[in-house]
This record gives structure tokens, C-alpha cells and sequence, in this order.
């Protein structure tokens, strides 16, 4: 279309800031806009000095917006979210790896993840309240108990989770000389058929953020709905196995760094798999600072996992290190996986382009 | 437990929602742009009947919208687009102010003529002015209704969806959730707010201020069936007038939100005007996601027993 010249969808990117509207304005209010495929963290895509893109494999698509602005909100979740749902992604992955220390007699390991687990439920609840508009109306949450909404059904997957875990966390804390009192005693008796309840729910509680972030508008989240889950479960894994290979003994910790592989090899092939699968808002992914968080998850888990297979069963320091570098990956995967949402809602390319395709397959259906 | 739909078709969404079968009407609006002014009598009216408070006083330099979109403060929001356009007939401005004028009393005023009546039709500038009302669509499977986890957004007896600000504790889902971007957490206070179809002005068997200010009839507000057979009248109307471009944005029950309870007359591609060009509500796919998160979470569970089997 005629106008068409008039840049392409990166410079025309929205920012938060209206203002910014003044400095690149069309003579009129109805853009049409060009844009090309996503090329990324794997893609062939050059960028020239400006921002665009001088080799495309596929044609640019167009389509036409109101000033470019954006349609979707801006989410409210920034990088409090993000935090969250590592923390509890650890939490879970920290109760099964406790229930399994428990059952086959690793007391290091077991000690280390329920305590740890325990900590990073208290660290991700903080993050969770703090990330409300009114944290002071938190137990609003607690007045209905909604099947449609994702986050209703996880406040409430936590709050019979927690308890368990809390129990078998409280039993490794006991002082010594309290043990033999009836409730030290009871403590002790329950702690392992309550760490075992945790286990059981502590899979839900790693995976079902993915169904929280899928279930909106939100393009990048949406459309990954199939992947999303097992990034969750896989990083989740995969820093609750680097968190064991840095508190229990080398000797005892093979079952986390076992874990730690299989979650970091998840988490890795489902990323590989949403970049292949998700077209245009691939983009959303690999620019910014999801591109740029994501990399670094990347980066950091890989190179935890060949840390932990190669060296982690000879050095501690090794093991160490290794399980520092799969905890970091978790962090940044969890943030790149929020900004990419975040950038998704703030190009009206991702409503219109797939949407568009939509309706068209549509008409020519009939 | 009675089933509720999530997706498709719905007449009566108030009755889904549990209300008794003698509650009223589906209520909505039908916004036909094609009659718009621009004045933004709506938008200043919303601000004043429910005391919205501002989101800033900036010259966008978008056309003569300085509003921007809608948001947490803004529940009317008028676009204006500036377009390229080759004049065929008038558009013929419709119902309104129809047949012989109340009697009047002439005031010996000067009167006019309106710019191009007396050259002729084809020495107009090559220009045409897109201007439309938009508004919280109160959708019939509302998105933000749907992920709302403290039952702060609720569906009323008129079947519009409405915040209780006494219960919202800003957790932003409902940001989130919604296909067409209209409610916000509002900066300062925290929670999530949008339009209330004004509610208490329904409550009290009013319209909404908006619809009342409107001076052109732009803004009706109804109930939803009729307006669905006044909108189908008015967009043959003028495809008979040679406006081709006239459609209806919304109001279709098939469509990925089971129609709005506020829909609007187009005269270009619903995404001019800022709109989505196909908006489905997320929760449509709920059992799919949440079966991918089971398998999910099935493949951490055995890994978690399986990596206790190995060797020390």
C-alpha cells in the first residue's frame, strides 16, 4: 500500500510514554504498517542502523493501525511476577526432591530442600502479595474458589500446599533438646506423610503459572500456551536440582543432579520448540529485554547442566557453581518469559497481523 | 451445579450468571459511528456522572484525539482519524432530527450554507474524518470477568460487567485478560477500573450518561435485541447509499467473545479505529492449556521419581 514506506513496525514501536507519539506521527491517523518475519535468537535476521531489517526470508507482512498505538494493556505484572514464579517453581521442585530424599535416606539432601523449600514458598508469597495493587486485600483471593480463573485455582493449590511443606520444614528445625516433648514428637511423626502431601500438589504448584500467563490476551503468553507449561515444570526442576547439588554432599546428591538435567533438557527443547512454533511474535521473544534475558537463561542453563554432568560429582566447588548458574537460569528465564509478554502487548502487530491471517483463512474457508 | 458457558453463543448471560428468570433485559450500546461528531460530550459526561478522575492533560498530536485509548480514568474514548477519501453521495446522517421541526419563532438570525453546497460535491478536498466512541464492550463472555480471582468483577442483572471497587484487590489479571485492552489498574490507587455501563444510573431506570449527552444519537443505548435490529436497519441503509464500507464490529453472537454488549457501525477495518480485528476471550481455551499444564506437570512428577531410581 502507498504508505507503506513509512517505516516498519520496530520504529513505529509503541512506548509507554504517549508523548512519544509527537516525534513520529503520520500525516494522518491510519497507518499501514510493514513488518517481517521474526528472525532471533536462532533466525538469519540482519539489522540495519535503524532497526530494520535488510534480509527477510518471507514477504513483509502489512497492516494498518490506529497511530500505531497499541491495543492491548500493558500487563500490570512486571518483574515481581517473575520472581514469583521462580520461587515457587523452586518450592515445588524443592518439595519432590525432600519427599524423595526422605523416602530413599539422603538426611543432607532431604534437610536442604525442605528448609530451602520452605524459604522460597515465604520468598515467592512475599512477591505475590507485593505485586498487587492493594497487597492489604490479599485474602480477597480466599473469598471464592473460581475454575475459570487460573489464579484462583492457584492461590488455592498454595494454600494446600504450603501447610505440608511447612510441617516437614518445621520438623528439620526442631532443637535437639525438644525432640522428645509431645509436640516435638508429633512433628516428627507427621513430617514425612506431610512432606509427602506437599509432593503430591508441588507439580501443580510448578506448572499452573503457565496457565495463569497463557490464559489472557497477552500474545507471547497466549500463544505459547502450549510450551509454557513445560518451560514452568523443566526450570522449575531444574533449579530445585541445582539447589540440591549446592546444599546436600556430594555423595548424596546424584538424584539433583540428575533432576537438574532432565528439567534443564525440558525447559531447553521447549523453548527450542515455542521459537519454531509461535510465528510472528517469535519477535517479542528474541528482542529487548526478553531477548536479552532469555539469552542469558539460555547461557546459564546450559552451561549449569554440562557443569553438573561433567564435574559435579567430583567437586563440590563444581557442584556449587553448577547449581548457582542453573538457579540464575531459572531467574532469567521466568523474567525474559514476563518481558516478552509485556513487549507483546506493545505492538498492535501482534493483535492485528495474526488476526487478520485469521479472518482471511476464515473467508477463504467460506 | 447448573453448567455455565465459557464460549459461543449466549442469549442470556444474566440468566448464566444465576439470575432469576424475570431479571431484565439484556441491556448495551449501539455506537454508530457513522454519525459521530467528535464532540466528546461523552466522554466529558461519563467523567462527570462518575466522578472519574483525570490521566493527564498532553496533546497527543493524533488528529484531535487527546484522550488516547481507553483505560483506569478514561471509559469514553473518542478516535478521530484523518483519511484519504474520494467523495461519492453524502452519507445521509439518518434518524435523528427527522421530519418537520418543532415550531419555532424566527429570531431573524443570519443562517449559512454548509461548506461545498455551493460548488458541488467534486471540489471537496479528497479528505474524510473517521470519528468513534469507544467503549468498555461488556462482552457476553467477558475475559477480565473470567480470570477475576476475588469475584470483585461481577455480571449484573442487565447482563454488563461491572468492578465492585470494595473488593478488588489489584492483582491486574483482568489487565491481562481482556481481548480489547479496556480495563486498567488505575496508578495511585491500585485497582482495576472500567466502564459500569453506569450501573447505578440503570439501577435507577436511566440511561448511561453517555448515551444521554450524545448529541447526535451516536451513542443508543438499549435494550441489546433491538439495537441489534436498529444497527442491521441502519448499515442497509447505507450500503443502499453506496456506503460500501459500513459494517458492524461486535455484534455478532458467533463471534470469539459471543458477541458485545456494546457494538459499534464501522466505516473501515476495525483495527483503524484501534480495535482488535478478530478478539476471542482466553478462557475459550482453558481445558486445552490446563491439559498441557497437567502433562506438564505429569512429566516433572515422574522425573522426580524416576531420578531417585538411579545410581548413587
Amino acid at each position: 500500500m502507498t504508505r507503506a514506506g513509512r517505516g516498519n513496525g520496530r520504529r513505529e514501536q509503541v512506548s509507554r510514554e504517549q508523548g512519544d507519539y509527537r516525534r513520529d506521527r503520520p500525516e494522518l491517523g491510519d497507518r499501514v504498517h510493514q513488518d517481517g518475519p521474526p528472525g532471533g535468537r536462532l533466525g538469519p535476521s540482519v539489522r540495519g542502523g535503524d532497526g530494520s531489517r535488510e534480509q527477510s526470508m518471507v514477504p513483509r507482512a502489512e497492516f494498518r493501525s490506529y497511530y500505531g498505538r497499541q491495543i492491548l494493556k500493558t500487563p500490570a505484572w512486571e518483574d515481581k511476577i517473575a520472581y514469583y514464579f521462580f520461587a515457587g517453581g523452586l518450592s515445588g521442585g524443592c518439595a519432590l526432591l525432600a519427599a524423595g530424599a526422605d523416602l530413599t535416606g539422603r538426611p543432607g539432601l532431604r534437610r536442604g530442600t525442605r528448609v530451602s523449600g520452605l524459604a522460597a514458598l515465604a520468598v515467592g508469597s512475599y512477591y505475590l502479595v507485593a505485586d498487587l495493587g492493594r497487597p492489604e486485600r490479599f485474602h480477597h483471593m480466599l473469598r471464592v474458589a473460581k475454575p475459570t480463573s487460573p489464579m484462583s485455582m492457584g492461590t488455592w493449590l498454595l494454600a494446600a500446599y504450603g501447610p505440608g511443606l511447612g510441617l516437614a520444614a518445621v520438623s528439620e528445625l526442631v532443637p535437639s533438646r525438644w525432640r522428645g516433648t509431645v509436640p516435638g514428637r508429633l512433628v516428627g511423626a507427621l513430617a514425612r506423610p506431610s512432606g509427602l502431601a506437599a509432593a503430591a500438589l508441588a507439580p501443580g504448584v510448578a506448572s499452573y503459572g503457565a496457565v495463569l500467563l497463557s490464559q489472557t490476551a497477552v500474545p507471547a503468553w497466549n500463544t505459547a500456551h502450549e510450551e509454557l507449561p513445560f518451560i514452568f515444570t523443566g526450570s522449575s526442576a531444574a533449579s530445585a536440582g541445582g539447589l540440591g547439588m549446592i546444599l546436600a554432599p556430594v555423595a548424596e546428591a546424584a538424584p539433583a543432579r540428575r533432576l537438574a538435567v532432565y528439567g534443564a533438557v525440558l525447559e531447553l527443547a521447549a523453548s527450542r520448540r515455542l521459537e519454531s512454533r509461535v510465528g510472528l511474535v517469535r519477535e517479542a521473544y528474541d528482542t529487548g529485554r526478553a531477548g536479552r534475558y532469555l539469552q542469558r537463561a539460555s547461557t546459564l542453563t546450559a552451561g549449569g547442566v554440562l557443569g553438573s554432568m561433567l564435574l559435579g560429582r567430583r567437586s563440590r566447588l563444581a557442584a556449587v557453581v553448577s547449581g548457582a548458574a542453573l538457579l540464575a537460569g531459572g531467574v532469567f528465564e521466568r523474567l525474559g518469559l514476563v518481558h516478552a509478554g509485556i513487549q507483546s502487548t506493545q505492538d498492535p502487530k501482534y493483535v492485528v497481523v495474526p488476526q487478520r491471517e485469521r479472518l482471511e483463512e476464515r473467508a477463504a474457508k467460506g | 451445579m447448573a453448567e455455565h458457558k465459557i464460549f459461543g453463543p449466549e442469549t442470556d448471560p444474566a440468566g448464566d450468571a444465576g439470575y432469576p428468570a424475570d431479571h431484565p433485559a439484556r441491556k448495551g450500546f449501539f455506537t454508530d459511528t457513522s454519525i459521530c461528531i467528535g464532540c466528546k460530550a461523552c466522554e466529558v459526561a461519563c467523567k462527570q456522572w462518575n466522578d472519574v478522575p483525570d490521566d493527564g492533560f498532553d496533546l497527543l498530536g493524533l488528529s484531535y484525539d487527546n484522550t488516547g485509548a481507553l483505560g483506569a480514568s478514561t471509559w469514553r474514548h473518542v478516535a478521530f482519524i484523518e483519511q484519504p477519501a474520494t467523495h461519492a453521495a453524502p452519507i445521509d446522517l439518518g434518524p435523528p432530527a427527522r421530519g418537520p421541526a418543532p415550531s419555532t419563532v424566527d429570531l431573524g438570525m443570519p443562517s449559512f450554507s454548509k461548506p461545498g453546497d455551493g460548488s458541488g460535491v467534486e471540489d471537496r478536498e479528497e479528505f474524510r474524518w473517521l470519528m468513534s466512541s469507544d467503549v468498555c464492550k461488556h462482552c457476553t463472555h467477558a475475559g477480565c470477568l473470567d480470570v477475576c480471582p476475588t469475584g470483585a468483577l461481577f455480571r449484573t442483572e442487565f447482563g454488563t460487567v461491572v468492578v465492585q471497587q470494595d473488593i478488588c484487590n489489584g492483582c491486574g489479571y483482568c489487565v491481562s485478560g481482556c481481548p480489547y485492552g479496556v480495563i486498567q489498574r488505575r496508578e495511585g490507587d491500585g485497582r482495576a477500573w472500567k466502564c459500569t455501563l453506569c450501573y447505578d444510573r440503570l439501577k435507577d431506570g436511566l440511561q448511561p450518561a453517555c448515551a444521554t449527552a450524545c448529541p447526535t444519537q451516536s451513542i443508543q443505548y438499549g435494550d441489546l435485541d433491538e439495537l441489534r435490529v436498529r444497527a442491521a436497519a441502519r448499515v442497509e441503509t447505507l450500503h443502499e447509499q453506496g456506503v460500501t464500507a459500513a459494517r458492524l464490529y461486535g455484534e455478532d453472537p458467533d463471534d470469539g467473545v459471543g458477541g458485545n454488549g456494546a457494538f459499534f457501525l464501522l466505516l473501515d477495518e476495525p483495527e483503524v479505529y484501534g480495535f482488535p480485528p478478530d478478539p476471542v476471550v482466553p478462557t475459550r481455551d482453558l481445558s486445552r492449556m490446563w491439559k498441557f499444564a497437567g502433562a506438564a506437570a505429569l512429566a516433572l512428577a515422574s522425573a522426580a521419581v524416576a531420578v531417585f531410581g538411579g545410581p548413587a
